[in-house]
C-alpha cells in the first residue's frame, strides 16, 4: 500500500501545477498580432531608427496598427512598401527617394585654414572651438558623419569633404544628425540642381574665406526666379521641380561654382 | 597668519613678474573698433543702430532683451560703419556692429550719476547695473544682474570679493587692487546692499601681498573681512573660493546662492561702482598683454572693442616666430588665430607665444594624477573614456557636468591627454541631447 502515497502526491502535484499552466494561458496570455511578425520580416532589418521609432519591429507594429505608413521606411523604399501594403490589404503612398547630399564645397584649397588644429580630430570637438576653417558655416571634414553612415554609402575624399554614393544611400538620415553644421540633408534624388554652400556670411565675406562661397550675386536667382530666392546671402532653392532644364546652363554660370549639378563619381 | 585654501588643485609657474609692477596704462582708442554682441553668457543683444547712424560714448547699442543677457554699448563716439557678422574670440562669427572713432570721445549727455549711491534700494541698483550691461569680467561673463538677484527662498549671508587671479600671467586685477582699492570696495558695499547680504569677504592670494595690506588697512572703516589665501589654481574658481573661505560646499548643478553666497570678481565689483555712482556703462576694462612673444608685456585700460592687433601694437608688437595667441589666462584661455578679432568683456588677459606646437598624446596609463588634482573631486581619465566610447549616460553618472573646464587634469597628465577637450565636448552632447529631447 506504501506505493499509492508517493502516486498519489505526484498525481496532485501534476494536477495543481497543470491548473497553474491552465490558468496562465487562458487569463494571462498575451496576444500579438501575427502579421507584425510577417511584416517585421519584410522590413530590412538594419535597425537605424530613421523611421522614427526604436527599430524594425517597432516600426511593423506600429504600420500594423495603423499608426505609421508603409512608406515610412526609407531604407527598404519602394518595393517593401508595396509587399507590406500587399499583405496587409492597405495601400502605400507615394513615395520621393530620398538621399543625403553635401553642402558645401571647401576643400582644403578652397577654404582657408585657421592654423593648426590640434584638438580632438571630430567634427563635434571642432565645432565647440569655431571650427579648423576660416568660414564658419562649412564642413569640418573631420568625418563624422561617414563614421555614423551605417550602410558604407559615405567616404571622405581626398580634398576634405564627404562623398556620397547614392546607389548605396538609404536616406536614414544619420549623418544629417551627425553633422555639427548641418552641411548634409535629404533631398529626392530627382532633384538635379543643389546650392553647395551653408555661409550666411555676407559676400566679400564668404568670398575672402572660401573661393566656394556662395556671393549671393543672383545669377541663378535671374535664371529661374520661382524656383531660387536669396536668405540670408545664399541662395535656396524653393521648388526644384520649377527649375526650367533649358535654364540649367545659365544656372552653372555661378562665378563661385557653389550652385549646379552634382558632378558624377567619375567626373570628379 | 593662516591662509585658507580647497582640497586639491595644481601650482603652476606664476610667471606673473612680467607686469606685476606695471601701472595700468590707458590705451588711446582705434580709429576702427567692433563691438560684437553677444560678449556674454547666454542669448545675444537686439542690435539698436543702423549704419550711418551716429553714437556717443556709452551709447547702448545692443539691448539684452532675454533674462540672461545684457546690453552692450558703444566705446566710441563715431560713426556706424555696418552691422555685419564679424570673427568673435570663441569661435564663431557674430553679428557685431562697427564703428569708426572720430576721436571726440563725446561721453553720451544723459548719462548721470547718483549723489548717494548707498540709499539706493536693491531694485534701483540692479536696474543700473542692467543698464550698464555688467557681466562678470573674470571670464565667465555672466550677467550681473542676474548674480544680484537672489530668489526669495535662499537669502544671501556673505558677498565674497574675488581677487585671487589664479591664473598664471594675469596681472590686470593685482593692478585694479592696488590702483583703486577704494571703487571695489565701496562696490561691494553696493553688491551687500543689493543682495541683502550681512558680510563682506575679499579674498586674496598669498602672492599678491602687497593687495593684501592696502585692503586690509582700506577696509578698516568699511567692516569688510580680508582673507589671505593660498596661492593655488583653481583658488579664484567660485566654488573653490567658497569652501575655502566658508567651508560650504555648493551642491551637484547648484549656484552660489544656494549656499547664500554672491561671489564678484574686483573687476566687476569696480564696475558696478562707476555704473552706481557716476552712470558710466561697461565699455572699458583692465587687461594684461604678456606671454614671451611680446615685445612690451603691459597691463592696459582698453575699449571694449578693440581688435588685437591694436593692443598689440601697443605694447611693441609681437616677436618674430610667436604661433600661439590666447584670449585669457594660459589654463583656461581661448586660442585665437586672426588680430582682427576684437576685445570682449570677458577679455582678462591676451597672450602671445612662441611655443613648440607639435605633440603627441600617449595612452593613458591610469597614474592618477588627473583624480588626484581634479579641484572638483570628478574622475577625468574615466570621464574621458566614457566620451570616447559615447557612454554619455554613464558620464553623466559619473558627475561629468560639474567640470569647471579648469584643466588642472591636462596640465597634471604625463600622458598629454586632451582631458578638458574631452570632457567638454561630452558635456556639450549631452546638453544639445537634453535641448533636443525637449524640443
Amino acid at each position: 500500500m506504501d506505493i499509492l502515497v508517493p502516486i498519489l502526491t505526484m498525481a496532485a502535484l501534476g494536477l495543481f501545477f497543470s491548473a497553474g499552466l491552465v490558468f496562465a494561458y487562458k487569463k494571462l496570455r498575451v496576444y500579438e498580432d501575427p502579421k507584425i511578425e510577417i511584416v517585421s520580416e519584410m522590413l530590412p532589418q538594419a535597425n537605424c531608427g530613421a523611421c522614427g521609432y526604436s527599430g524594425c519591429r517597432a516600426f511593423a507594429a506600429a504600420v500594423v496598427k495603423g499608426e505609421a505608413p508603409p512608406e515610412n521606411c526609407p531604407v527598404g523604399g519602394e518595393e517593401v512598401a508595396n509587399q507590406i501594403a500587399d499583405t496587409l490589404g492597405i495601400k502605400a503612398g507615394e513615395i520621393i527617394k530620398k538621399v543625403a547630399r553635401v553642402h558645401c564645397r571647401g576643400t582644403w584649397n578652397a577654404a582657408k585654414s585657421r592654423g593648426s588644429y590640434l584638438g580632438i580630430s571630430t567634427c563635434f570637438a571642432a565645432h565647440l572651438i569655431g571650427g579648423n576653417k576660416q568660414c564658419s558655416f562649412g564642413c569640418l571634414g573631420l568625418g563624422d558623419c561617414v563614421l555614423a553612415c551605417a550602410f558604407d554609402a559615405m567616404y571622405m575624399s581626398e580634398e576634405g569633404l564627404p562623398v556620397i554614393t547614392e546607389d548605396k544611400c538609404t536616406a536614414c538620415g544619420k549623418c544629417v544628425d551627425a553633422c555639427p553644421r548641418s552641411i548634409l540633408d535629404l533631398q529626392p534624388i530627382s532633384q538635379e540642381i543643389i546650392v553647395f554652400c551653408r555661409s550666411e556670411d555676407r559676400g566679400p565675406i564668404a568670398r575672402k574665406v572660401c573661393k566656394n562661397a556662395c556671393i549671393a550675386c543672383g545669377i541663378c536667382v535671374r535664371a529661374c526666379p520661382d524656383a531660387i530666392i536669396l536668405e540670408n546671402y545664399l541662395a535656396k532653392i524653393v521648388d526644384f521641380k520649377k527649375i526650367d532644364p533649358e535654364k540649367i546652363p545659365d544656372i552653372e554660370k555661378c562665378p563661385t561654382d557653389s550652385i549646379g549639378r552634382l558632378k558624377k563619381e567619375n567626373e570628379r | 597668519m593662516k591662509v585658507k585654501t580647497f582640497p586639491h588643485g595644481i601650482h603652476p609657474p606664476e610667471i606673473k613678474e612680467r607686469t606685476f609692477d606695471k601701472a595700468i596704462e590707458v590705451m588711446p582708442p582705434p580709429e576702427k573698433l567692433t563691438i560684437p554682441l553677444l560678449q556674454h553668457f547666454g542669448s545675444p543683444a537686439e542690435p539698436l543702430v543702423k549704419k550711418g547712424d551716429e553714437v556717443f560714448v556709452g551709447q547702448k547699442i545692443g539691448e539684452g532683451t532675454a533674462l540672461f543677457s545684457a546690453s552692450i554699448h558703444s566705446s566710441v563716439s563715431g560713426k556706424v560703419l555696418s552691422t555685419d557678422n564679424h570673427i568673435h574670440p570663441l569661435g564663431h562669427s557674430i553679428l557685431a556692429v562697427t564703428i569708426a572713432n572720430d576721436g571726440e570721445d563725446h561721453l553720451l549727455p544723459s548719462l548721470q550719476g547718483t549723489k548717494d549711491p548707498f540709499s539706493l534700494t536693491p531694485d534701483e541698483i540692479r536696474q543700473r547695473v542692467k543698464e550698464a550691461g555688467i557681466v562678470g569680467l573674470g571670464g565667465a561673463a555672466f550677467p550681473t544682474a542676474v548674480k544680484l538677484s537672489p530668489p526669495k527662498d535662499k537669502p544671501v549671508d556673505t558677498v565674497i570679493i574675488n581677487g585671487c587671479e589664479c591664473e598664471p600671467l594675469l596681472t590686470a586685477d593685482y593692478r585694479l587692487m592696488l590702483e583703486h582699492p577704494e571703487d571695489i570696495l565701496k562696490g561691494a558695499e553696493i553688491v551687500r546692499l543689493a543682495t541683502g547680504a550681512e558680510s563682506i569677504i575679499v579674498g586674496i592670494e598669498n602672492n599678491k601681498k602687497k593687495a593684501f595690506k592696502i585692503f586690509q588697512e582700506k577696509a578698516k572703516n568699511n567692516a569688510a573681512e580680508v582673507a589671505l589665501l593660498k596661492t593655488k589654481y583653481p583658488q579664484g574658481a567660485e566654488k573653490n573660493l567658497i569652501y575655502a573661505l566658508l567651508r560650504r560646499e555648493v551642491p551637484r548643478g547648484g549656484l552660489p546662492f544656494d549656499v547664500g553666497v554672491v561671489v564678484q570678481n574686483v573687476g566687476t565689483t569696480k564696475a558696478i561702482w562707476d555704473a552706481v555712482s557716476q552712470g558710466e556703462p561697461l565699455y572699458q576694462r583692465v587687461i594684461t598683454v604678456s606671454g614671451n612673444g611680446i615685445e612690451q608685456p603691459k597691463n592696459v585700460l582698453v575699449r571694449i572693442g578693440t581688435p588685437f592687433q591694436n593692443v598689440i601694437n601697443f605694447c611693441g608688437g609681437l616677436k618674430e616666430n610667436v604661433n600661439l595667441l590666447v584670449m585669457g589666462g594660459p589654463m583656461m584661455g581661448v586660442a585665437q588665430w586672426s588680430l582682427e578679432t576684437p576685445i570682449i568683456k570677458g577679455t582678462s588677459g591676451l597672450l602671445a607665444w612662441k611655443a613648440p606646437l607639435s605633440y603627441f598624446e600617449y595612452s593613458c596609463i591610469r597614474c592618477g594624477r588627473c583624480v588626484e588634482h581634479c579641484p572638483m573631486g570628478l574622475v577625468p581619465s574615466q570621464l574621458m573614456k566614457f566620451v570616447k566610447f559615447d557612454n554619455l549616460i554613464e558620464a553623466e553618472n559619473w558627475g561629468i557636468l560639474d567640470c569647471v573646464e579648469c584643466g588642472s587634469c591636462q596640465y597634471s597628465c604625463p600622458a598629454k591627454i586632451l582631458l578638458v577637450h574631452w570632457i567638454r565636448l561630452g558635456k556639450n552632447k549631452i546638453i544639445s541631447l537634453r535641448r533636443k529631447n525637449k524640443a
